[in-house]
């Protein structure tokens, strides 16, 4: 993103008297562009010029050699006389002793000093402190500890009267301004601070200084100055075969989406280049606090007015280029070096600058509005430089940029959007630099091929920006903030007629200018206004429901937890899942994060057991978690309908197409039990989860969904074949599986033997039980009658089985039948076991008499005989 | 020693005074019942006296009877005093030696908890049912159509760039992991639609729920996150009501002087769009030093503005008859600065003791 040095800016926009970065970030961030952080600055004392009265090199018992200087620092020298201890020399002048450890300087040279009480960047603080055998006030600084670059080795020396040492940055302190004592903070820009700022995706102006001047302006108040309002001089010819023009030619072929991918192509030569040219140190400077690397004169230039206007350029060494220039999309398979020095291979997409080497149009010399090609780049022996200022198509090069993975500062810009009418200022003020530094003569004659279209005018009522904002903006406010940022209005009475800047691409209907208002005006003055919604229906019944689940596990001791629904290729292996299993139908990830787990879990214990396994492994002994989420299954993942948008909207018979497309995402529960339910203490023993508190999380489960369900002996990886209950809605769907674990299951991923776990399919359940409405039954207020039964029967038969045979047969008097013992053993004999049942009776309107409850106990125990051969013990 | 005589007043009230001497001496339940057989037993003199009463002579045995009633009344009525005067102490005795020390953890069960993302996405929807506001969900794996293209997402937006999406195999499936709750905003709207056109009932709906961006997981982020979204549309609305209806919500998060500030920024789906802050309610922007906000004095919630035209039209709702407003923040986001949590990693990982230490409720 962006980065602003604020001299920089100043040039285009006063700043508020005061204002630092943070102010300015402040000013910013009310119109929308937010910051992203502050550099610079840091530097703060007595950073002062000083010329090198005396310099003493002595070799230090390490073997280093240090200079002593006596160093001329004005106001801020000791008076003359034997300085500091341990020095004691009686006939020092007026001046301030420092050790040096560099050798690029002489005596007579100009420097930089740091003295006691300054502070460098990095909040390092400086002392005057005894080193070397001697005491030094301060430092002589590099241009590394002033956070200036890293170009220059040794310290930095502004000037070399006696012209023996080499001048660090020539030109940049006039000979008047070398004082000894003079503060350097300014002289060498250390007071600028650079913004760096986020701009949004519709804003691509606010990527360059024009821009963020501008923003600046409408916040503040404060006059901006357009640095692109400069004249542009030569002739512009638009006729690619003009005679003193190099060719150019755009021939798009394969526009993307019905848009040509070059809209505008100026070209213009400068003759007779130094190459070996430096670029002014300012310029090196601001280049390095924007954060591009200053590389050669006509680099910096084309960054330089890139980053001051927001128009990308390119500069080639014309002697490389071989006309005519064809803009066109590229050939499949095609390659280009970019100057990063990568082969890129390239699509039919990809629209490329290409030249005439080898054939019209036949060599790839960049990727238009992406990357310029290696080849015919400027060098460091490059006398004619052609520069070109092209305009993109936003689509082009975004696809190009995401194909290629290679996001340029050029990209940049382009994807959202550049000035159309930017290019011949951007071109002129860049050769002008480059032929103020580096010499030349400008063609007078230059290209430009101009195929863009004006921004189309945008009608709007004047009443519309206060009935979207609830502020009441006068017309005059209205007009005046479109205005501001650069539309021309016609307002006939009550309505505008808006024409956006050529820099706003994004301005293209009524909203977009009402946000221009809101922003300008500020939205800090919005009125707060609680809106009346209609009564509501409060939440739905399956929101209800869920939270009851959720509850009711937590308040039966299983912590909730969320973990992520991605697992890996072998997970469902792990878990004993057979090859023919729903669970198989996965939905895989097509840019999974990790390789390793490209697929979304088909069931949640997929997942849940990595739960299980981090707090084990973090000692944790008594593990109990749930999980309330979905899991996902394929079904048939084709292509999905196309939906029609353009007459009012999507179709209900669309959504539901849609919706049959999509993946089945049921909603679950489940969980996992591991290690004691009661732990051990001074009242009693522990007491371990088991299969029957997996089989007791389905029935609370299923009754805070108030729903019924029928359980099953049921076989079901990766539980325990024997240990497993499945669940069934009475209309016969699948909803709950709970047991013990298999342990192999458990083995594998290293949890205790015996641990438990459930998973409920939620959505069948819950809906079970929409709408329906509990009707109360009378409370009788008969005494109840309770009876024990004791059957054998064959060791097979489903206890659960039993009881549903007792209820039928007792009838409706039977209000609660319930095994409280099982025996198997030799009272019984081998095969059989003995299930001792208690039943409670109770009529509605009378007490039981004795013949009653006789009849009632015979009619169970004959319908035990004849449904299992029960005998009563 | 002679029989007691019944005739014999003086010796009954000896014996009178023996036995309530006793009785009274009696420290225990025990000692009580061993006086009461000694002076009310089988063997008691005055029991013996008694008897001898049917022998006497008919004109003694009134006289006798009436001294014996009396003697037997007097000590029956002391016993019994002192029988209740001590089951009293031994009761409050037996109360004190049956004190425990309640000190001692009692509960042995495995205490469980609720995850404080689930807690705090149930606290803020019940803000909004209690306005009247509805809560809506939908599909995690979602069309492209409904993430991107009904939100006003142009095809080629950087927002749909495989960076940050999940997409579902094979490429031209058109599937994804919803990267917002936003199309639920657009399929609540679509639910809704007949009943605005016909019955004039404005939209009021939370949408709550898991979402998932292709960012790695670290301290500030994660690829699974949860948000919470609202869409009004009714006639008439305005960013004044956005602002009141953050303000709303923000007050029942943070108390009744919580302020929101909004600040201009860009999402395809809002025109105007705006950034939400919440004024610091911790320090209320006074310490520059402070953790929660930075010392800026704001934290970033979350994103709002006034809902695209583009976007109703693709819900089939008339931009030029109703207006609309959407916001949306990350609850992840929220329990951070809300609870202090510094690192993203304890949310996800599924350590017990992260839920546990929220409880129940938030």
């Amino acid at each position: 993103m962006p980065k602003i040095p604020l001299q920089w800016l100043a040039e285009s926009v006063d700043l508020v008297d005061g204002h630092t970065a943070v102010d300015v970030a402040a000013a910013l961030a009310k119109v929308g562009l937010e910051e992203e952080g502050i550099e610079g600055g840091g530097v703060s004392g007595p950073l002062v010029l000083g010329r090198v009265m005396s310099l003493v090199k002595e070799t230090a018992s390490n073997g280093k050699t240090v200079n002593y200087c006596r160093v001329d620092v004005g106001e801020h020298n000791d008076p003359a006389g034997p300085g500091h201890k341990p020095d004691n020399k009686e006939d020092y002048p007026s001046s301030k002793g420092i050790v040096c450890g560099a050798h690029n300087f002489h005596e007579g040279d100009w420097v930089v000093c740091i003295l006691p009480g300054g502070v460098l960047p990095g909040n390092f603080q400086i002392g005057g402190r005894k080193t070397y055998g001697h005491w030094s006030d301060g430092m002589i600084c590099s241009a590394k500890e002033l956070a200036l670059g890293e170009d220059h080795d040794g310290i930095i020396v502004l000037a070399s009267p006696s012209g023996e040492s080499e001048v660090t940055y020539p030109g940049l302190v006039s000979e008047d301004q070398l004082v000894a004592g003079a503060s350097a903070i300014s002289l060498l820009g250390l007071d600028e601070e650079t913004l760096e700022i986020n701009v949004t995706p519709d804003r691509g102006y606010s990527f360059s200084v024009r821009g963020v001047a501008r923003e600046y302006s409408h916040s503040t108040g404060q006059v901006f100055r357009d640095p692109a309002a400069i004249e542009v001089t030569g002739a512009r010819t638009a006729d690619a075969l003009a005679e003193g023009v190099f060719e150019v030619a755009i021939e798009d072929d394969a526009p993307i989406r019905g848009t040509v991918g070059c809209d505008r192509f100026a070209a213009r030569v400068l003759r007779g280049f130094n190459p070996a040219a430096e670029s002014p140190s300012w310029m090196k400077r601001r280049l390095d606090q924007a954060g591009m690397r200053p590389i050669s004169l006509a680099v910096d230039v084309t960054n330089y007015v890139m980053l001051e206007l927001g128009h990308p350029l390119h500069a080639y060494d014309l002697d490389k280029v071989v006309e005519p220039i064809v803009v066109r999309r590229a050939v499949k398979g095609e390659v280009l070096k970019t100057l990063d020095d990568v082969d890129r291979i390239l699509s039919t997409e990809d629209l490329m600058v290409t030249d005439s080497a080898g054939g019209r149009g036949a060599r790839p010399i960049g990727m238009g509005g992406v990357m310029g090609g290696a080849e015919t780049e400027v060098s460091a022996s490059t006398v004619d430089v052609l520069l070109e200022a092209a305009h993109w198509d936003p689509i082009t090069i975004a696809r190009t940029s995401r194909r290629h993975r290679l996001g340029s500062e050029a990209s940049r810009r382009y994807e959202r959007g550049v000035d159309t009418q930017l290019a011949p200022v951007a071109i002129e003020r860049a050769l002008t630099l480059m032929q103020e530094f580096g010499g030349g003569e400008i063609d007078d004659y230059w290209l430009d091929i101009d195929n863009t279209v004006a921004p189309s005018s945008i009608a709007m009522d004047v009443a519309y920006p206060s009935l979207i904002v609830g502020v009441e903006y006068t017309p005059d406010e209205v007009v005046a903030a479109l205005e501001l940022v650069g539309c021309s209005v016609d307002r006939d009475a009550e309505s505008l007629l808006v024409t956006p800047p050529t820099w706003r691409p994004d301005l293209q209907e009524p909203v977009n200018l009402v946000e221009e208002v809101a922003r300008l005006e500020g939205y800090d003055d919005l009125p707060s206004v609680l809106p009346v919604a209609p009564p509501g229906r409060g939440l739905t019944h399956s929101q209800r429901v869920r939270r009851s689940i959720a509850r009711t596990l937590a308040e039966s001791g299983l912590t909730e937890v969320l973990t992520y629904p991605f697992m890996s290729e072998t997970r469902l292996d792990e878990l004993g899942v057979p090859d023919v299993d729903a669970r198989r139908d996965v939905v895989r990830l097509a840019n999974p994060l990790s390789a390793e787990q490209p697929f979304m879990r088909t069931t949640m214990l997929a997942t849940l057991v990595d739960a299980v396994k981090v707090n084990l492994g973090r000692g944790e002994q008594d593990v109990a978690v749930y999980e309330l989420g979905r899991a996902y299954q394929a079904k048939n993942i084709g292509v999905l309908p196309t939906v029609d948008n353009t007459d009012g909207g999507i179709q209900p018979h669309e959504v539901e197409a849609l919706n049959e497309a999509l993946p089945g995402q049921p909603r679950r529960v489940a969980g996992i039990m591991a290690g004691n339910r009661v732990r051990a203490g001074w009242n009693g023993h522990a007491t371990a989860w088991d299969w029957t508190d997996a089989l007791a999380a389905v029935d609370r489960v299923v009754a805070a969904a108030g729903g019924s369900v029928v359980v099953t002996q049921g076989s079901r990886m990766p539980w325990h074949p024997g240990r497993g209950a499945t669940y069934w809605l009475e209309s016969g769907e699948f909803v709950a599986h709970a047991g013990e674990l298999h342990p192999k299951v458990c083995e594998r991923f290293g949890l205790p033997a015996c641990t438990v776990a459930f998973e409920i399919v939620l959505d069948d359940l819950i809906a079970s039980t929409e709408g329906a409405i509990q009707a109360a039954e009378p409370v009788s207020q008969q005494v109840l009658a309770k009876e024990d039964f004791a059957f054998v029967v064959a060791s097979d038969v489903a206890a659960g089985d039993l009881v549903r045979v007792i209820r039928n047969a007792g009838g409706s008097v039977v209000q609660d039948a319930r095994v409280f013992d099982v025996y198997t053993g030799e009272q019984v004999g081998e095969g059989k076991k003995s299930l001792a049942v208690n039943v409670v009776m109770r009529a509605p309107d009378h007490t039981l008499s004795a013949d009653e409850v006789l009849a009632v106990r015979e009619a169970i125990i004959g319908a035990a005989e004849a449904e299992f051969g029960a005998v009563l013990r | 020693m002679t029989d007691l005589s019944p005739l014999d007043g003086d010796a009954v009230e000896a014996a009178v005074a023996d036995a309530l001497a006793a009785i009274t001496l009696a420290s225990t339940l025990d000692e009580l019942k061993e006086a009461r057989l000694a002076h009310t037993g089988d063997k008691a003199p005055l029991t013996a006296a008694n008897k001898q009463i049917g022998g006497l002579d008919p004109a003694d045995k009134a006289t006798a009877g009436k001294t014996m009633g009396k003697a037997r009344a007097q000590v029956n009525q002391a016993i019994a005093g002192r029988q209740a005067i001590l089951e009293a102490e031994r009761d409050e005795r037996v109360l004190v030696e049956e004190t425990v020390d309640v000190t001692l953890p009692v509960n042995r069960h495995l205490q469980g908890a609720r995850h404080p993302l689930e807690t705090m996405q149930e606290r803020m929807c019940d803000t909004f049912v209690a306005m009247g506001w509805e809560v809506a969900e939908g599909p995690e794996m979602e069309a492209e159509w409904f993430n991107f293209d009904a939100l006003n997402f142009d095809p080629d937006h950087p927002a749909r760039e495989m960076q940050d999406t999940f997409f579902i195999q094979p490429p031209t499936s058109g599937l994804l992991l919803r990267t917002h709750t936003s199309p639920v905003q657009v399929r609540a709207a679509l639910e809704r639609r007949d009943a605005l056109e016909n019955e004039g009932r404005g939209i009021y709906v939370v949408c709550p729920g898991k979402t998932f961006r292709t960012d790695e997981l670290d301290a500030t982020h994660t690829p699974v996150f949860h948000q919470i979204e609202g869409l009004a549309v009714d006639k008439g609305l305005t960013m004044a009501h956005l602002k009141g209806t953050l303000d709303a919500f923000a007050r029942s998060l943070f108390g009744p002087d919580a302020v929101t500030r909004l600040r201009p920024s860009f999402f395809p789906f809002t025109e105007p769009s705006a950034e939400m802050d919440l004024r610091c309610f911790v320090c209320n922007g006074e310490d520059s030093g402070c953790r929660t906000c930075s010392g800026t004095g704001w934290i970033e919630w979350g994103g709002c503005g006034m809902t695209h035209p583009n976007v109703l039209r693709a819900a089939g709702i008339n931009p030029d008859k109703y207006t609309a407003f959407a916001f949306g923040m990350g609850i992840e986001r929220t329990l951070m600065f809300r609870h202090g949590v510094k690192d993203m990693r304890d949310m996800v990982e599924g350590d017990v003791h992260f839920s546990q230490q929220f409880g129940m409720e938030l």
